[in-house]
């Protein structure tokens, strides 16, 4: 991508309300997950420790979000469970994005065989809906967060296989590609070197809305019971926690809830602004 | 051979090839990740003789090619297996829980078209105004919320606050369920004419199925907006606006249909949304059904449950994506019915 391209991607964003309103919760969030040790009320809270003196405690000063039933400031609990989500989606994408480009490019550009072969194993992958696949895998090891983001990777990758499988083969027919072919250039050079940089854009922007919802997908898991346990501040166990207390203590489940929505949707919106934006620069 | 013929065969072997591939991979999932199968089915407390003896009663000690031809051979005589938790025939667990949750998937694919298409042709055509900014403020809403935050919202309002509707469960527990015939409550009600059970399944459909909806819904919705928009796009939608036909006739008869295959396209992987998050719905709402089943066998770590319910709700999802690719066809004759998709 040209310097001058991402200036007029970055023009256009601007002019997206949704998209810089997507941008800024982004930003926000991920500074206050980065910098949850210094910004929380109650860092300590983050682990197994609470205030018995202030269990249970309804939303008001000092704990703004209330307090769960060991007296852990709620706040604090779903700053810490944002750095954990962000982690894990993090580590989820830079695991599946190249195995999935590098799996959609070869199927792509090369022949029909090897295309078949490859899109039917993708196929096997995605007709298993994406939570199922991601729960039996869990169904065989202990819960974690580590195995979680595991389980998540193993169902991750065929969607983005699908996606540069498509962009690849409306490349390959491109005549920038046929002139690297008349050269004598190799396949990891035209693959990389040539198809790939043009499927980047898109790639990116399923990356920003894929952010949300990796968490959007963990959280399902750790709220089944089958991510990260205790005492670790997950989102998803959070809301599992807080639904045995309802409806009277009804701040343990909604603020969790409301953390994940907030997310999904800051990444959702950037993600749609961004693709706006490189829609109307094309 | 027709081409709607040659179509249908050729995803019906692609489809059965899919299903061998996740048979397959599953079963190296269950075999391949460290522990001993025969060991967590027992649990620590099991003496190395019983361990020893489920493992040769599973074939677990054969190669793995030969263990895997004895489940498929197995299955071909549609035995599942037996379930270390509930003791029973896995496919006898199959057969009693699988209708409550078609029951509920079939209500939420309903309340995703007829809640989603409609305000995706509302959206497009009033894009840019106060409806279309509701809608697709609220379409974001319904996705970006994962569906056990549905469940519970709606629970805490609806059941506990407002007390509209039933907590959980499907039925309530002062009815009798009707004599099982197809095993689908709301049918076997109607059948046997007992309309106080009827509502009351029907009463206790409402929340589960909404919440299990509600990210399709704003699928539904967004996809209807994006593809009504391209459409009013065209040179025709133009030429019926120059021949002065209503707005309300354009958007419903001369707009809709042709953005609805799109939308239909999609609509199999709203399904594969649906069976994954049924999962967590029915946890939420302790509803009796296939998910909530396979949870539970999945945290005790039921091998032949596991593979079961996870072959059938694959095999479910097939079925579905192939009749979404003939409905598909039978809307839009232009379709190009041979060649690949990808």
């Amino acid at each position: 991508m040209t310097p001058g391209r991402g200036a007029r991607v970055w023009r256009a964003l601007r002019r997206n309300p949704a998209g810089m309103i997507g941008l800024v919760l982004v930003a926000v969030i991920v500074l206050a997950a980065i910098f949850a040790d210094v910004i929380a009320p109650f860092p300590d809270h983050a682990g197994a420790v609470g205030d018995f003196a202030a269990m249970n405690a309804p939303p008001a000063a000092p704990y703004l979000l209330g307090t769960d039933t060991i007296g852990r400031d709620m706040l604090t609990r779903i700053l810490f469970a944002y750095r954990l989500s962000l982690e894990m989606a993090v580590v989820v994408l830079a695991i599946t994005v190249p195995i999935g480009v590098g799996i959609g490019l070869l199927a792509g550009y090369l022949g029909p065989v090897t295309s078949y072969a490859l899109m039917r194993l993708t196929d096997v992958f995605l007709s298993i809906p994406p939570l199922v696949l991601a729960m039996s895998i869990m169904g065989f090891l202990e819960p974690s967060a580590l195995h979680g983001m595991m389980a998540v990777s193993a169902m991750w990758w065929p969607w983005y296989a699908r996606l540069s499988y498509n962009l690849a083969r409306a490349e390959k027919q491109e005549g920038y590609v046929l002139a690297a072919e008349t050269v004598g250039a190799g396949v990891p050079h035209i693959l990389l070197r040539e198809i790939l940089p043009n499927c980047i854009p898109a790639i990116f922007t399923k990356m920003t809305i894929d952010v949300g919802f990796v968490i959007l997908i963990a959280a399902s898991l750790s709220f089944l019971g089958l991510g990260a346990q205790a005492p670790t501040p997950d989102l998803g166990s959070m809301v599992a926690d807080g639904a045995k207390y309802m409806p009277d203590s009804w701040w343990l489940t909604l603020f969790p809830a409301l953390a994940i929505l907030l997310i999904v949707a800051a990444f959702n919106l950037l993600g749609d602004g961004l693709r706006e934006a490189l829609d109307a620069e094309r | 051979m027709p081409p709607l013929l040659r179509t249908l065969l050729s995803r019906l072997v692609a489809s059965v090839l899919v299903l061998a591939g996740v048979s397959v991979l599953m079963f190296l999932i269950a075999r391949v990740i460290p522990g001993d199968p025969a060991r967590i089915a027992l649990g620590p407390n099991a003496t190395p003789a019983q361990v020893d003896a489920l493992r040769h009663e599973r074939h677990l000690d054969a190669p793995l090619p030969v263990q895997y031809w004895e489940y498929v051979r197995e299955l071909g005589h549609g035995d599942f297996g037996t379930s270390l938790y509930s003791n029973r025939p896995v496919r006898t667990d199959l057969e009693q829980y699988l209708p409550a949750s078609l029951e509920l998937i079939a209500v939420a694919a309903l309340l995703m078209v007829l809640l989603g298409l409609p305000a995706g042709v509302l959206s497009a055509r009033f894009r840019g105004s106060a409806p279309d900014v509701a809608v697709r403020a609220a379409a974001l809403l319904a996705i970006a919320t994962p569906a056990f935050v549905w469940g519970v919202m709606l629970q805490l309002l609806f059941a506990y606050v407002l007390r509209l509707f039933p907590i959980e469960g499907q039925l309530g527990a002062n009815l009798t369920p009707p004599q099982a015939v197809t095993g689908f409550l709301v049918i076997d009600a109607t059948l046997a004419g007992d309309w106080r059970v009827l509502l009351d399944a029907l009463r206790h459909l409402v929340l589960p199925a909404l919440a299990l909806a509600m990210a399709g819904i704003g699928q539904t919705a967004r996809l209807t907006r994006a593809s009504m928009v391209e459409v009013y796009g065209t040179p025709f939608i133009e030429m019926a606006r120059a021949y002065g036909f209503q707005e309300r006739r354009i958007a419903n008869r001369y707009a809709f249909r042709p953005a609805l295959v799109p939308v239909l396209t999609v609509l199999g992987l709203d399904i594969a949304a649906l069976l994954g998050n049924a999962f967590l719905v029915e946890t939420v709402f302790g509803w009796p059904g296939v998910s909530r089943y396979g949870v539970e066998v999945i945290l005790h770590k039921d091998l032949d449950a596991i593979m079961g319910t996870v072959l059938v709700i694959s095999a479910g999802f097939l079925i579905a994506n192939l009749a979404v690719d003939l409905l598909v066809a039978w809307v839009n004759p232009r379709i190009r019915l041979a060649g690949e998709r990808a």
